[in-house]
C-alpha cells in the first residue's frame, strides 16, 4: 500500500466539497511521459498549482482508437521517450509525493490485459491511483476489471455517450463508481470550437438518471466550454487536447509551455466557479 | 447485444461506448436479414451476375504430378476485382443498403478490399471512403487509381506505422464520428462482434461450394484444406464448409516475412500472444507491455499484427493448424503455380501454394487430396514480384 493512501482524497469527497462551494471540478489531462518523464511531472505540478481538483493521466498506447490527432501525437512522444507501463506507475508515485487529489487513469484495455488484470489493478492501487477508465472496455467485457477494481479499492470508471440509450446509462451507472465520464461529442478526442446543445441535453439526461457525479470530456477546450458544462449540471470538466496542443506547439521551449499551461489552467479553474 | 460474440474465450466487443449502439444495430440487422429470403435472393443474384460465382474447383493436373498429391484449386482469383474480398463487400454492402445507411467506409492494406468496397459503392450508389496507410498508398499506386476510377475516395493515413493497422484505427475514428449514417465495411473476420461472425457468414459460400464440388469430382472429402491467413476471411470462408468433417485437416498459412524467428514477420498465430486489438481478444504481435508491433510480409494482405478471433479458437482447440511461410518460400509458390499451371496467384495465396508443396513433400502425405484456396490473382503484385526477382518491367 502507498504510505500516503490514507490521506488521498476520494472522488466523492472532492465533488461534495466543490458542490458546497458552488464549483465544478477542473480535471486536466496529460499523457504520462509526454514529452518526457520529468517535463510531464512538471506539467502535473502546474496543474495542481493552478487549481486542478483531480487529475486524468493517460498511459500511452500504440493504437488509441478513441483519440484524435492531439492525444495520438502525445502517445507517440511518450512511447518515444521510453515510457513503459511500469514507468507510468512510477509516474503516478511521483505525483503522489506532492498531491493527494484523485488520480484517474485513461488507458486502453490491452495494457491491462497484457500485464494480467489483477497485477495491473494491484500495482495501480499501490501507486496511488483512484480510478481507472479503459476507453475500449464497455460494461459487457468489464466483469474481471470491476472485480479487481473492487478488490484493490480502485474506482472503475465508464463512459456514456450521446448514442447511449437510457436503460444502458442505468446499467453503466450501476456498474461504475467514482464518476461517470460523459463524452461531450460524437467523435474522438480533440479540441472543438463550440459546445453543442446535444451535449447539454446529454448532461441533463444523465443527471436525471443517476446520483453518481459526472464529468464531461472530449472537446472541452476553452474556459467558456468549462462554464457551459458546469452550468448545465456537470460536476466536472476534463480538458485534454487543448493542453496537449500547448505542449506540441512549444516543444523547443519548455518554460514557455509550462507558463502557458499554468495560465490556461488557472483560467479554466476560474470558469468552474458559477 | 444479442450475443457476446465469443469463440471460446476469444472475440468480444472491446470498443469505445460511442460505437456500441451501432454494433447493436448492425448485429440486429445481420441476424434479421441473413435468413431473409428476399435479401438472400438479391445477394445471390449479385454474387452470380456481378461477381461471377460459383467459382471453379480446378484440378491442377501438372502441379499434382509434380507434388505427388491430388491438388485442387478453389478459384476465387476468377472473381470480379480478382479476390474473394468481393463476397464480403457484396454481403455487407447490401446489408448497409437494407439498413438505410448512406455512406460506406473501409480500411485497406494492399487495396484489394478497398477496390472490392469501391466497386460495390458504385454498384449500390453509396459514396465510399477508403482509409489506407500512406506507406501503402505509395506502394500500391495502381490500386489507388483503381479505387478512384470506381468513385471511391482514398484517404491516406499518416499516423502510427502508416500501414493497415493504422488505417483500421482511422476508419474506427471516422465511424465513431459518423456512426449514424455510415456503415464501416470491415474487410476480414476481425474486429468486434458481429464482424467476425458476419464476415465468415458472407465468405462461407467458398466452403459450401468447395465441399459440394469436391464430392462431385472425387466422390469423397479432401484430406486437407489449405488457405492463407491475414485477418482470416478467405481461410474461414473455406474452412466453414469442412468444419464438421473431423477428418479434413484445416491448415492456415501465415505470412512469415523474413522468418518467425526474426522480428520482421506477420505470423500472428504462430508468433503472437493473446491480446486485444481492433475490438476483439485474439492473438496479437505485441511487446511485453501490450504495445502493438508492426507486422512484415512481402504480401500486403498478410501484413497485419492481429488475426480474427475464431482462428485463435481453432488454434487452441486444435481443430486447425497454423503454419508460417517466409517471403522467399511464398515467391517460390508464386513461380511454381505460374509455371506449372499458367495461373498467376496473388502473393497472399502464394503462401498457401508454398505450404502445399511442403505438405506434399512429407512422406505421410503422399497421394493425398488437397484443396488450396486460391484467394486472389497476382495482377496486383506484378511490380513487387518483378522487383523481388530483380526484373525490370
Ligand atoms: C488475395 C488475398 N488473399 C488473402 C488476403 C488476406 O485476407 P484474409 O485473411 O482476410 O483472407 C487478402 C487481403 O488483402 C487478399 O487480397
Amino acid at each position: 500500500m502507498n504510505p500516503n493512501s490514507k490521506k488521498t482524497m476520494t472522488y466523492n469527497q472532492v465533488f461534495e466539497e466543490l458542490k458546497n462551494k458552488n464549483e465544478g471540478a477542473f480535471i486536466p489531462f496529460v499523457v504520462a511521459g509526454d514529452p518526457d518523464f520529468e517535463t510531464s511531472i512538471e506539467i502535473v505540478k502546474k496543474f495542481v498549482e493552478n487549481g486542478a481538483d483531480a487529475l486524468e493521466i493517460g498511459f500511452p498506447f500504440s493504437d488509441p482508437v478513441a483519440d484524435g490527432p492531439s492525444v495520438q501525437t502525445a502517445d507517440i512522444r511518450a512511447l518515444g521517450s521510453g515510457m513503459t507501463t511500469e514507468k507510468c506507475f512510477q509516474f503516478i508515485e511521483r505525483i503522489r509525493e506532492f498531491t493527494q487529489i484523485p488520480i484517474g487513469l485513461l488507458v486502453y484495455y490491452n495494457l491491462i490485459y497484457k500485464k494480467g488484470i489483477e497485477t495491473f489493478y494491484k500495482r495501480a492501487s499501490e501507486a496511488g491511483v483512484t480510478g481507472i477508465l479503459a476507453a475500449d472496455l464497455p460494461p459487457e467485457e468489464a466483469g474481471s476489471a470491476v472485480e479487481m477494481a473492487d478488490k484493490y479499492g480502485v474506482n472503475q470508471i465508464f463512459m456514456v455517450a450521446q448514442t447511449t440509450r437510457n436503460e444502458r446509462i442505468d446499467e453503466i451507472a450501476k456498474l461504475g463508481s467514482g464518476f461517470l465520464y460523459v463524452v461531450a461529442v460524437m467523435g474522438v478526442t480533440g479540441a472543438r470550437s463550440d459546445i453543442q446543445t446535444s451535449t447539454v441535453d446529454l448532461i441533463t439526461r444523465v443527471k436525471d438518471r443517476t446520483d453518481l457525479p459526472i464529468a464531461v470530456g472530449f472537446g472541452i477546450s476553452k474556459p467558456e466550454h468549462v462554464r457551459d458544462v458546469i452550468k448545465s449540471g456537470s460536476n466536472g470538466a476534463i480538458v485534454a487536447s487543448a493542453i496537449i496542443n500547448i505542449i506540441t506547439d512549444n516543444l523547443d521551449n519548455k518554460d514557455k509551455a509550462l507558463e502557458e499551461i499554468g495560465n490556461f489552467c488557472s483560467e479554466l479553474k476560474q470558469s468552474t466557479k458559477i | 447485444m444479442l450475443e457476446d460474440g465469443k469463440f471460446g474465450k476469444y472475440g468480444g466487443i472491446f470498443v469505445p461506448e460511442l460505437i456500441i449502439p451501432a454494433l447493436e444495430e448492425l448485429e440486429e440487422a445481420f441476424y434479421k436479414y441473413k435468413d431473409d429470403p428476399e435479401f438472400n435472393e438479391e445477394l445471390k443474384f449479385y454474387l452470380k451476375e456481378f461477381a461471377g460465382r460459383p467459382t471453379n474447383l480446378y484440378f491442377a493436373e501438372n502441379l499434382s504430378k509434380k507434388l505427388g498429391c491430388r491438388v485442387y484449386l478453389k478459384r476465387e482469383d476468377m472473381l470480379h476485382t480478382g479476390a474473394h474480398k468481393i463476397n464480403n463487400t457484396l454481403g455487407q454492402g447490401l446489408l448497409a443498403k437494407y439498413m438505410g445507411k448512406t455512406r460506406l467506409i473501409a480500411e485497406t492494406g494492399a487495396g484489394q478490399h478497398g477496390i472490392a468496397t469501391a466497386v460495390i459503392g458504385a454498384l449500390f450508389s453509396l459514396p465510399t471512403e477508403v482509409y489506407m496507410g500512406s506507406e501503402d498508398v505509395e506502394r500500391q499506386k495502381m490500386n489507388v487509381f483503381r479505387m478512384e476510377l470506381s468513385g471511391g475516395k482514398v484517404i491516406p493515413v499518416e499516423t502510427g506505422s502508416k500501414t493497415l493497422k493504422d488505417a483500421v484505427n482511422e476508419a474506427f475514428r471516422d465511424w465513431i464520428t459518423n456512426v449514424e449514417d455510415t456503415h464501416y465495411l470491415i474487410g476480414s473476420t476481425m474486429g468486434p462482434h458481429p464482424y467476425p461472425t458476419m464476415v465468415k457468414h458472407f465468405q462461407s459460400v467458398i466452403g459450401e461450394e468447395a465441399r459440394r464440388q469436391i464430392m462431385e469430382k472425387e466422390g469423397k472429402l479432401p484430406d486437407a484444406v489449405i488457405a492463407c491467413v491475414g485477418g482470416g476471411s478467405n481461410a474461414m470462408g473455406i474452412f466453414a464448409g469442412f468444419m464438421n468433417d473431423d477428418k479434413v485437416e484445416l491448415i492456415g498459412v501465415e505470412g512469415g516475412g523474413d522468418g518467425t524467428e526474426t522480428p520482421r514477420t506477420g505470423a500472428t498465430l504462430c508468433k503472437g500472444t493473446e491480446g486485444i486489438l481492433h475490438g476483439s481478444l485474439s492473438f496479437v504481435l505485441q511487446n511485453q507491455d501490450g504495445q502493438i508491433s508492426e507486422a512484415h510480409s512481402v504480401s500486403a494482405g498478410l501484413d497485419y499484427p492481429g488475426v480474427g478471433p475464431e482462428h485463435a479458437h481453432l488454434k487452441v482447440t486444435g481443430r486447425a493448424n497454423y503454419v508460417a511461410v517466409t517471403n522467399k518460400e511464398a515467391l517460390r509458390g508464386f513461380e511454381l503455380l505460374s509455371k506449372y499451371e499458367g495461373i498467376i496467384p496473388a502473393l497472399e495465396s502464394s503462401h498457401a501454394v508454398a505450404y502445399a508443396e511442403k505438405y506434399a513433400s512429407m512422406e505421410e502425405n503422399k497421394g493425398k487430396t488437397i484443396i488450396i484456396n486460391l484467394s486472389g490473382r497476382g495482377d496486383k503484385d506484378m511490380f513487387i514480384v518483378a522487383k523481388e526477382m530483380g526484373v525490370e518491367v
